[in-house]
């Protein structure tokens, strides 16, 4: 195979995989920088996403219907949380919220496993997504195609609602200073329960996305989450231009890693990691603490 | 009108407040003095509904608002300028404005505000984290009154700033009295908040312990110099 050719290949796949990537990472640094929150249950609510879209998709025949609906039930899921879980604790510190989270995970799992089984759920794309296309002579999947394009979608449709609209002006006031923003007579507890809800429904846009490539399966969410939480680390927490420059960096490593030394790719995602937060301890465009 | 009627409380445990009472009129300046931890920023953190465990009776216009959250504090007409500025640093001049706004300001149109304060005109599209001191000051002033407020809460305007700058703060404090606002301006110094205030109230130990004209006072200014304001 020609060289170029190989190399536009997979740097075509590493924007599919940072596509994937940026759907979990843009919601948990959403919610962090919001909330100043690690949402350890962003990997189920993604695996949720997964199963509720197959299993919506399957119901309608329709791929298209399946994203809206993995979407929404993964917001209402982190609407009710919010309201529910997080409320009665906000101005305690961080480590009631890691264990919450962390619970909501283990029962999110678990109610997938019961609800759903522990087979694989399959979800079908689109006719005209399901073929190959050529790039410079080589054969690359439609579909991965259509996720780098929903991955622009999404970051420049988040990135439109931060920087275009009264929401996302006070998503940034309050990410700030939530008790300025409070005294200014932002509901600083509404706009959080909308910032979580958002920051699921990404991530079970991403998970019902992911299904045509990897199926729905239980533990899906684990491996995903933790590429996400390197991701944001990477990039720096609360940042969105960080997250979308982590994504890249981290699905580049982590692809070529994979095609031109793959004992090693997972280790240089990790020495990336490493070097990062060694050079510049709150990430690339991250806040110093 | 704010109506502070024995407010009592603090933060956590602590007492701070032992039965704050006073009234400050729409359309003057009530400055509040008082030594280090007597109680005077405590007092604005009550009425703004920042402080947990808070007793007593705080109105606006006859609305009883003790109890109220934070943000409904601010909607029904009580605009905080805090100790510190607080603006936000990584918005611009243009976006710290807006955050207040629901709707766009009756009262106080950018045209006013740029009248008042005209620095902030060349600053808006500049980051917060980039104005000076004064700047920020006068932004975080904007910012509370692009809410249409019955209501400002001013705490420490001068602190931090160059005589000149505080200077024209005292002229913008002035000049508040126009637009019907109860302003009420808690600060440490004294030459600001004689020059500003229409009634002056001393706080000791978490208690109004003297309330009078600003004419009573500088009549009275010396014994009460000595009595409560003296380390």
């Amino acid at each position: 195979m020609d060289q170029t050719a190989l190399f536009v290949v997979q740097g075509l796949n590493a924007l599919a995989l940072s596509a994937l990537l940026l759907f979990i990472a843009l919601g948990l640094t959403l919610v962090f920088g919001i909330m100043r929150i690690v949402n350890f249950a962003h990997g189920a609510v993604y695996m949720l996403g997964a199963y509720v879209g197959a299993t919506a998709g399957q119901a309608t025949g329709s791929f298209w219907l399946a994203i809206p609906a993995a979407a929404v039930a993964a917001a209402l899921l982190g609407w009710l949380f919010e309201r529910l879980a997080f409320r009665p604790l906000y101005g305690r510190e961080g480590t009631a919220f890691l264990l919450v989270t962390f619970g909501l995970a283990l029962c999110l799992t678990e109610a997938i496993r019961l609800t759903w089984g522990a087979d694989a759920r399959r979800l079908e794309p689109p006719e005209f997504l399901g073929g190959v296309v050529f790039v410079l002579d080589e054969p690359f999947p439609s579909y991965r195609l259509f996720l780098i394009a929903a991955g622009i979608v999404a970051a420049g449709g988040l990135w439109l609602v931060l920087h275009r609209t009264r929401l996302g002006l006070l998503i940034r006031a309050v990410s700030q200073n939530p008790a300025m923003a409070g005294a200014l007579g932002v509901d600083v507890r509404l706009l959080r329960g909308a910032v979580f809800a958002i920051g699921c429904g990404l991530a079970g846009a991403g998970g019902v996305l992911a299904v045509p490539l990897i199926t729905a399966y239980v533990g899906m969410g684990a491996s995903v989450v933790i590429d996400a939480f390197v991701v944001v680390m990477i990039g720096g927490m609360g940042s969105f231009v960080g997250t979308v420059a982590g994504s890249a960096l981290v699905a580049a490593t982590q692809t070529f890693g994979n095609f031109y030394l793959p004992e090693m790719a997972l280790g240089i995602t990790y020495a990336l990691m490493i070097v990062v937060l060694l050079l510049r301890p709150g990430g690339l465009f991250g806040e110093e603490e | 009108m704010l109506a502070v009627e024995r407010l009592e409380g603090g933060y956590g445990t602590g007492r701070v407040l032992q039965g704050v009472t006073f009234t400050a009129p729409r359309g003057a300046v009530t400055a509040i003095v008082g030594r280090n931890g007597m109680g005077k920023t405590t007092t604005l953190r009550a009425v703004m509904g920042m402080l947990p465990a808070v007793t007593g009776a705080v109105a606006v216009g006859g609305r009883a608002i003790l109890g109220l959250p934070v943000h409904e504090v601010a909607r029904a007409g009580v605009a905080y300028v805090p100790e510190g500025r607080q603006i936000f640093p990584k918005l611009t001049v243009a976006e710290n404005l807006q955050v207040g706004q629901r709707v766009p300001s009756r009262l106080w149109p950018q045209d006013r505000i740029f009248a008042l304060m005209p620095n902030l005109r060349e600053r808006l599209g500049n980051d917060g984290r980039t104005l000076s001191g004064g700047e920020q000051q006068m932004l975080a002033i904007a910012r509370a009154l692009v809410t249409d407020p019955a209501v400002l809460l001013l705490d420490e305007p001068s602190q931090g700033l160059a005589p000149l700058i505080v200077q024209q703060l005292a002229g913008i404090v002035r000049r508040l009295r126009e637009v019907d606002v109860a302003v009420v301006l808690v600060e440490q110094n004294l030459g600001l908040a004689r020059a500003v205030a229409d009634q002056m109230l001393v706080m000791v130990k978490g208690e109004v312990v003297y309330a009078a004209s600003a004419e009573r006072f500088r009549e009275e200014e010396a014994s009460v110099r000595a009595q409560w304001l003296t380390p």
